[in-house]
């Protein structure tokens, strides 16, 4: 069963977002459709649920305010957005936000989405059952590690809700070889004794690579002392798109969007 | 006292009245004129007023060069990108670190003499970094720019400033990290802004007072040519900066630069025209900054493909027994140019990587523009195919020699953008092709995060009279290295691996390496002391110096 919100139900209320509208540039010519990922738009729309609402509301709280309007006078392109959302405006009501970049990503993308679809179609989930559906059903802790439990062959996703966006991650789950960073692509090598070294990469320059193996041991080569080097494209992740339905993956992503370090 | 004694006191005191001469003499226009002709010394920026980044210096061979040893090492207090070339004067070093710091040490010993540390102004606001890319010298005299738009000249003895003349106002984006160039009595600047809307200029200051001689603005105002390639007010946010040093050739008495390019960077719709003089080469008249000619490598640039690379002159010999005048020309968009230097006449231009962004140039030298559609990765990307980074050119080899950034892309997005004085005025964004991976930006840590999907590095060997390539010599990673050829055909280069490599000049062979760990971002130089040939080149934060073991 997808959950659904009723959008003013969402009311955490500790930051105000105030971003005056009726400026030069509009943002127009962005098609919206498409343009930013549902998953970040989602993000964005539960983050502006707990620190935006409180002032505007559903969009057009504040006087001579209306965010969904996709105008903005004091930000035209995104970045200019996440700046502003970051550093406030000064003699305003308007504080400066302390968010990462996907928390920004999700945010800018839910507030240049939010006069454009129902949301009374978005998938939501929860990361209480997402933790719990990591440890079963996804048995991702076999290959990943958070805060210390679980393998390291995969890369550790202790802060992964801080370094990756939304979109990249919902990718990630349904199709892992496309959403691969390439800094995490396997490699193969043999070396002239015919050792074989698997394991996926971490660093790599003009003569040598470095990488963790599937023992978990870290391995430096030198290229020249190799006989075979393959950097493959192809994930060993498994993709969860038939093995998790919508609801199971939105709430997975809720809690790999939780993860944020040590911090 | 005795007689004997007098004459000790008289020649301990002639001694010491001597000492400053012999630690110091002074570098006369004439001395960097021919700065060839002393390459124990490296006088200019790049080497010589022909920017060739040569040194003729040969006790460093392919056959010896794996017995460099580490002679010593400077570690700079400033951690910002270390983009300095050292100036070295008879036995006397002088390097900036970022921001800008002024250092004098023993070429041969490393040990300091004396610092001066300039504190900018807390309004400066360099786009790319707090970096300073070294001094210039005449007589005792260095001049340094800094990042708040300062031109200070410092004497070269004692340490001490002289004075100091404030060439545009930090606020509104002005800046110098450039090394200042010396001709004549006049020591010329170029702005860097490009990316605050700044209207961009070349000025030259008496060397004895600071006192301003001349100003070329990059962007014609009302009534001067080129004016009409610009729409309304445009030209007032226009950019056009000029922030790395130019060359000079004294047999027609010009002065060569590279401007950067126009504004807003991404958005061309905003200013239409070719937008002159951005993303050119200007000659200008070193005595009064007229201009003599110029040539647009890029017209209304959408890319940021600044033309700011160092000139290389060079006289190359022609079939009917004459000398040829050329400017050689590795620019950012991905070509490589030959040009007349006397008059600026296009000769040849060919690609040295693979674009997409035009098809080819026409007969005088115009891009056929082949725009990519949007969200369609355009080749090179921001950064371009090469950028700032010195190259070289070898009369040994007759090659150039630049480092290149292949299989490197932007997807392009353009804004609309409002000017305000002192802010950002890009009109749009360059995004990754692959939004998963870090753009190569202007440093990077000890981890290689981007790998072979956004680019990789490489040093190309061109042959100026085809453009072709001769050798290629590949990195896993991209390079923001400079290259130093010597007269025993061995190209020194970095990159930022933080490998230094000595590859064979004439075949692009590895020779020998050495790793510093980190990124190599200014361009190595050589020199000699006491008849010892040494290879300075800077690494993370500091300035490591070879020599071949004693």
């Amino acid at each position: 069963m997808l959950r659904t919100y009723p959008f003013l139900l969402m009311a955490g209320l500790s930051v105000a977002l105030c971003i005056v509208a009726g400026g030069r540039f509009v943002a127009q010519d962005q098609d919206h459709v498409g343009q930013y990922s549902q998953a970040d738009i989602n993000y964005g729309m539960r983050l502006y649920g707990e620190t935006c609402i409180g002032c505007h509301g559903d969009g057009d709280a504040v006087p001579g305010v209306n965010l969904r309007s996709g105008q903005f006078r004091s930000a035209s392109s995104d970045q200019e957005l996440m700046f502003l959302i970051r550093s406030g405006i000064p003699d305003t009501a308007m504080p400066p936000g302390d968010y990462n970049q996907a928390e920004l990503t999700g945010l800018v993308a839910y507030l240049r989405t939010m006069g454009d679809f129902d949301l009374s179609d978005v998938t939501v989930g929860d990361a209480d059952r997402g933790r719990g559906l990591y440890a079963g059903k996804g048995d991702c802790a076999r290959c990943h590690r958070i805060s210390g439990e679980g393998s390291r062959v995969a890369p550790n996703l202790s802060d992964i809700g801080a370094v990756r966006t939304a979109g990249s991650l919902a990718a990630s789950l349904v199709d892992p070889t496309e959403a691969m960073l390439p800094i995490n692509r396997p490699v193969r090598a043999v070396t002239r004794d015919g050792t074989l070294h698997t394991g996926r990469r971490l660093n790599e320059d003009t003569y040598t690579v470095q990488l963790i193996d599937q023992n978990q041991r870290l391995v430096s080569l030198v290229k020249d002392d190799l006989q075979e080097y393959a950097v493959l494209t192809t994930s060993s992740m498994p993709s969860y798109e038939d093995t998790m339905n919508e609801q199971e993956r939105a709430d997975v992503l809720a809690y790999l969007l939780t993860l944020k370090g040590m911090n | 006292m005795a007689l004997a004694t007098l004459v000790r006191v008289a020649l301990s005191m002639l001694m010491i009245s001597l000492l400053p001469l012999t630690v110091s003499a002074q570098v006369t226009f004439e001395r960097l004129l021919n700065a060839a002709d002393e390459p124990q010394n490296w006088l200019t920026y790049s080497g010589g007023y022909d920017s060739q980044r040569h040194t003729l210096l040969d006790q460093i061979t392919p056959d010896n060069v794996a017995d460099l040893e580490l002679a010593w090492v400077f570690q700079a207090q400033s951690l910002q990108a270390f983009q300095t070339t050292p100036l070295v004067v008879d036995g006397i070093m002088y390097l900036t670190e970022a921001p800008n710091t002024v250092v004098a040490l023993d070429a041969k010993l490393g040990r300091v003499f004396w610092r001066y540390e300039y504190t900018p102004a807390q309004e400066s606001r360099p786009c790319c970094g707090r970096v300073n890319r070294g001094v210039a010298i005449l007589g005792n005299t260095l001049f340094m720019g800094t990042i708040d738009a300062q031109l200070i000249a410092i004497d070269a003895i004692s340490g001490r400033p002289l004075w100091q003349t404030s060439v545009a106002e930090p606020g509104a984006g002005y800046a110098l990290t450039l090394s200042p160039l010396v001709v004549k009595d006049k020591v010329v600047v170029g702005i860097a802004g490009g990316e605050y809307g700044i209207r961009g200029f070349i000025s030259a200051y008496d060397v004895a007072t600071g006192e301003e001689a001349w100003k070329f603005y990059t962007i014609p105002g009302p009534g001067e040519p080129g004016h009409e390639t610009w729409q309304g007010d445009d030209w007032k946010y226009g950019g056009a900066s000029a922030w790395l040093t130019g060359s000079y050739d004294p047999d027609v008495d010009l002065i060569y630069w590279g401007i950067g390019n126009p504004g807003p960077d991404w958005n061309p719709a905003q200013r239409p025209g070719d937008n002159l003089y951005s993303d050119s080469v200007v000659a200008l008249n070193p005595d009064t900054g007229e201009l003599e000619w110029h040539f647009q490598f890029t017209p209304n640039d959408p890319y940021d493909y600044d033309a700011v690379q160092v000139p290389v002159l060079v006289d190359y010999p022609a079939q009917d027994g004459g000398t040829l005048k050329l400017m050689l020309w590795g620019n950012r968009n991905g070509f490589f140019y030959v040009l007349d230097r006397a008059n600026g006449r296009f000769i040849n231009g060919q690609e040295f990587i693979d674009i997409n962004w035009a098809e080819g140039l026409t007969d005088t030298g115009r891009p056929i523009m082949t725009p990519q559609p949007p969200g369609a990765t355009t080749f090179p990307g921001v950064q371009g195919g090469t950028n700032w980074y010195s190259p070289s050119y070898s009369p040994s080899t007759r090659l150039f020699y630049l480092s290149a950034w292949e299989g490197y892309g932007s997807v392009f997005e353009a804004q609309e953008a409002e000017y305000q004085e002192g802010r950002l005025f890009l009109g749009g964004r360059p995004a990754a092709p692959n939004p998963l991976s870090v753009i190569p930006g202007l440093t990077r840590g000890p981890i290689n995060t981007w790998t072979e999907s956004t680019g990789s590095g490489s040093v190309i060997a061109i042959d100026p009279t085809s453009g072709d390539e001769r050798w290629k010599f590949e990195m896993t990673d991209v390079t923001s290295s400079g290259i130093l050829t010597t007269a025993s055909d061995i190209l020194f280069t970095g990159g930022r691996e933080g490998y230094f490599h000595a590859l064979d000049a004439r075949e692009g062979e590895l020779l020998w390496k050495t790793t510093l760990g980190g990124m190599i971002a200014n361009g190595p130089i050589s020199y000699a002391v006491d008849g010892r040939q040494y290879v300075a080149v800077a690494s993370g934060n500091g300035m490591f110096v070879f020599a071949l073991r004693d």
